[in-house]
């Protein structure tokens, strides 16, 4: 790290209608260093990075770059300019190739076979392996972000603008993800690194631009700061802990044997002889990087695809034939993965989407909606998990991703289901919500209810599940008690290093 | 029966090329996102367009001009409520055929009947015209000629340059092109304009090259089957000149069979070719696997085009 001044922002401001989410933000990057903005869900990091990538127009502030004051209107200004930046949703192109993606993002009409050589170029450089030629969808998460890497680095950057990358790596991707970029900002190259994962921000991170609430909090030196130090300045208070309860494990409540079902989709992967079990009174958690199989194990589950009757298994009963709404009958309940379109309908209000799955518990009279019960329905799960919301006639898009997702869990939980299955659960949601869920899950599992969860977040399995399992390209890796596992044969697992068990046995 | 072959060659070709063209320049549209369904009314504005210009004395390529012109100009009229005001793009399309078709017989009362004074006659390639069975392709009008060489444009142009790969990117995802800092608005509205001229180019092929005559909705519905055949090729140039033969096949053969004198009537086979559309739609959209590798992701999505 040098002291060379790259960028300086001073006071920047923007507000979206109603919402301050930047309010008189400083930051200041220097050459060669990684810089950490750590900030929970909605707290304006990524406002911020969009601002210095020129993706969003601040509507006050200064921006200096390498000295001079400067606008950025525009992502091309911004790579004229030597910015560059990872997104979190990678802004690649599925239907096409790597080459055709850089080519793109470059413009200049360098011919593709060139372009194909510096991009291979680069990627032995940086231990970044990717195969120019291949369509993007027939990649992997983590090859997808090399891509993006690459991408940026044949941009040759002065700064690098990495937004959440890790969220969808294995560990061991991880630290290959560090190798590199230490060695790009031993090259000189500054490196904003966005996220909310403390750990890694003290293992990688030479500062830390703190935000919270669209302000900065404070700057401070990550390596020497303790993780739940860090976590007070995110957050503003104590860091909210989950309290395990004893484990109660009864008769087998769901079971899924030998479920063989087809891609959704040209994108998707086909789901191979999957078989598992779910007691009552246990948190079984499947864990893995989406687009492994992910998307049909929860259509399977929730009855979206046709299937034999034995395959899945709700305690005695089979219910692979059966759609969703009878398999909500006979005690499922579902917290699926999208918030918004799936588990509540965006244009409706609270009550409304309380009627949507909860109409068995009385909200039905004579075939027809009584709406102030489903009125009083919504209230109680607003009250029960502390929904902040303008009232249950809130349309369901006007709340933050974590309020919606505790009126969801809410709304599923109080309908006494036997099963419950909760997808990606705590995806963007802010730490108090999720803390919160959290213990909601564990609670219902000792209350002698069967959960599955499965989740993309290792920290949230090892928290909350009694067993572990991965799902990798389709395949279920053996199970594993939480207590006999780590988070490195986990992330093997998730890479795909297992043999497939012979025998699904569970204790 | 010692029929020869040929002259049904002959009339499958003439009855393709319109919507080859027609078909090329919704592709474009559609690979950059925008599902157009006026394509039928931009046809007739631009049909309407050339025959005036003619009528009132200007040359053909004046006459090209103005047909290219209207067609662009309805097409326009739809970037701007579907591009720039986010409008539902279906209804839009669907009220830009009706448009097209009020203006066109409105404006066109007062030439119903008339013979166009100058139209596009066929060009004879020496020796290759003469050819058995593929010889009509090679007598085409100046129009025709023209039809295939957009249509190997339009293929370069996706498959090769890198004006192509934007364009299908926008197609793709529009959100993720602009993140990328490809100027959105812009590759559609052109996409958007480009359809337009193709389909006032198809409309004047009709009105100066087929019939060379004025009368009313002289597309006679031939907008909506361009649509289809966009379908049918998957979104890829080159199967849109195999299915434009095929159904200008299906039109000759209900033609043919109507002058050798089979016993069907004529209404039923002059319906033939939207019978196929139906059939071709319905068994392409079975296979839900190869529709959703080509056709564009974005397809008929809103993108609303700012912060």
């Amino acid at each position: 790290m040098s002291d060379i001044q790259l960028l300086r922002l001073t006071g920047i401001t923007k507000t979206y209608a109603t919402v301050q989410a930047l309010a008189g933000v400083d930051l200041d990057v220097r050459a060669g260093e990684i810089h950490a903005v750590l900030g929970e869900n909605g707290a304006g990091k990524s406002t911020l990075m969009k601002a210095i990538f020129g993706a969003v127009q601040p509507d006050a502030g200064r921006i200096e770059w390498q000295g001079e004051s400067v606008t950025i209107d525009s992502p091309i200004a911004a790579r004229s300019r030597g910015i560059a930046m990872v997104f979190q949703h990678f802004a690649l192109f599925e239907s096409m190739t790597v080459v055709e993606n850089v080519a793109l993002a470059l413009g200049g009409n360098t011919p593709l076979r060139v372009l194909a050589n510096q991009v291979a170029e680069v990627s032995t450089r940086y231990g970044l392996p990717v195969n120019p030629w291949q369509p993007v969808h027939r990649l992997s998460v983590g090859e997808r972000q090399r891509v993006e890497i690459v991408r940026c680095l044949l941009q040759s950057p002065r700064l690098l603008i990495m937004d959440e990358p890790t969220s969808v790596l294995t560990p061991q991707a991880i630290d290959q993800l560090f190798v590199t970029l230490r060695r790009l900002a031993a090259e000189g190259t500054a490196i904003l690194y966005v996220s909310h994962k403390l750990d890694e921000i003290r293992r990688l991170c030479d500062r830390a631009t703190i935000i919270r609430g669209g302000r900065v909090v404070s700057t401070v030196d990550p390596r020497v700061q303790t993780e739940s130090g860090l976590a007070e300045l995110m957050i503003g208070r104590s860091f909210p802990q989950t309290e395990r309860r004893a484990k109660s494990e009864g008769a087998v409540a769901l079971e899924v044997a030998g479920l063989d079902v087809p891609a959704d989709g040209p994108f998707g992967t086909a789901l191979r002889s999957i078989s598992f079990r779910v007691h009552a009174g246990e948190v079984l958690g499947i864990a893995g990087i989406s687009g492994n199989g992910q998307t049909e194990l929860l259509a399977a589950l929730l009855g979206a695809v046709p299937l034999s009757a034995q395959a899945i298994m709700l305690g005695d009963l089979p219910v692979g034939r059966l759609g969703a709404a009878e398999r909500r009958a006979r005690g499922l309940a579902f917290v699926p993965e999208e918030r918004l379109g799936v588990g509540a309908v965006p244009e409706m209000s609270l009550a409304q989407n309380a009627l949507l799955t909860a109409y068995g518990e009385g909200l039905v009279a004579h075939g027809f909606v009584v709406p102030e019960r489903s009125r009083a329905y919504a209230a109680k799960c607003i009250d029960d998990y502390g929904v902040r919301a303008a009232g249950v006639e809130a349309p369901a898009a006007s709340l933050s991703g974590g309020n919606l997702q505790k009126f969801i869990v809410g709304r599923e939980i109080a309908q006494s289901p036997r099963v419950l299955i909760l997808a990606q659960p705590t995806w963007g949601v802010d730490v108090a919500a999720t803390a919160l869920i959290r213990q909601r899950v564990i609670d219902l599992a000792a209350a002698g209810v069967a959960v599955l969860v499965i989740s993309e977040d290792l920290t949230e399995i090892l928290e909350i599940c009694d067993r572990v399992a991965v799902l990798a390209a389709g395949r279920l890796s053996p199970e594993r008690d939480v207590h006999a596992t780590n988070a490195a044969e986990i992330g093997r697992w998730m890479a795909g290093g297992f043999s497939q068990p012979e025998l699904q046995v569970s204790a | 029966m010692s029929v020869s072959i040929t002259p049904l060659v002959a009339s499958a070709v003439a009855a393709a090329l319109p919507l080859l063209i027609a078909a090329l320049g919704e592709l474009v549209t559609e690979r950059a996102g925008l599902l157009n369904l006026g394509v039928e009314g931009m046809m007739l504005l631009g049909a309407l367009a050339s025959f005036v210009a003619v009528t009132h004395g200007a040359g053909l390529p004046l006459a090209v001009a103005c047909g290219l012109l209207a067609g662009m100009a309805g097409a326009l009229v739809f970037g701007l409520l579907t591009i720039s005001l986010q409008a539902s793009q279906v209804a839009t399309g669907l009220s830009l055929t009706i448009l097209g078709t009020g203006i066109s017989s409105f404006l066109g009362r007062g030439y119903v009947g008339y013979r166009a004074p100058a139209s596009f006659e066929p060009i004879a390639v020496p020796w290759l015209s003469d050819l058995p069975i593929i010889g009509p392709l090679f007598e085409l009008n100046i129009l025709g000629y023209a039809a295939v060489v957009i249509m190997i444009a339009v293929g370069w142009l996706l498959a090769r340059t890198r004006a192509g790969l934007a364009l299908r990117s926008v197609g793709e995802s529009p959100v993720v092109a602009r993140a990328l800092g490809l100027k959105v608005t812009r590759i559609r509205y052109a996409a958007v304009l480009f359809g337009g001229a193709m389909a006032g180019l198809a409309g004047t092929y009709y009105a100066l090259a087929q019939l060379k005559m004025w009368q009313e909705g002289l597309t006679s519905g031939n907008g909506w089957i361009a649509l289809a055949l966009v379908v049918f090729a998957t979104w890829r140039p080159g199967r849109v000149a195999i299915g434009a033969l095929l159904f200008g096949g299906v039109t000759a053969l209900g033609l043919w069979l109507q002058t050798v004198g089979v016993g069907v009537s004529t209404f039923a086979l002059a319906s033939l070719p939207y019978l196929a559309t139906v059939v071709v739609l319905v068994s392409i959209s079975a296979d839900q696997q190869a529709l959703r590798r080509f056709a564009p992701a974005a397809l008929g999505k809103p993108f609303f085009d700012g912060d």
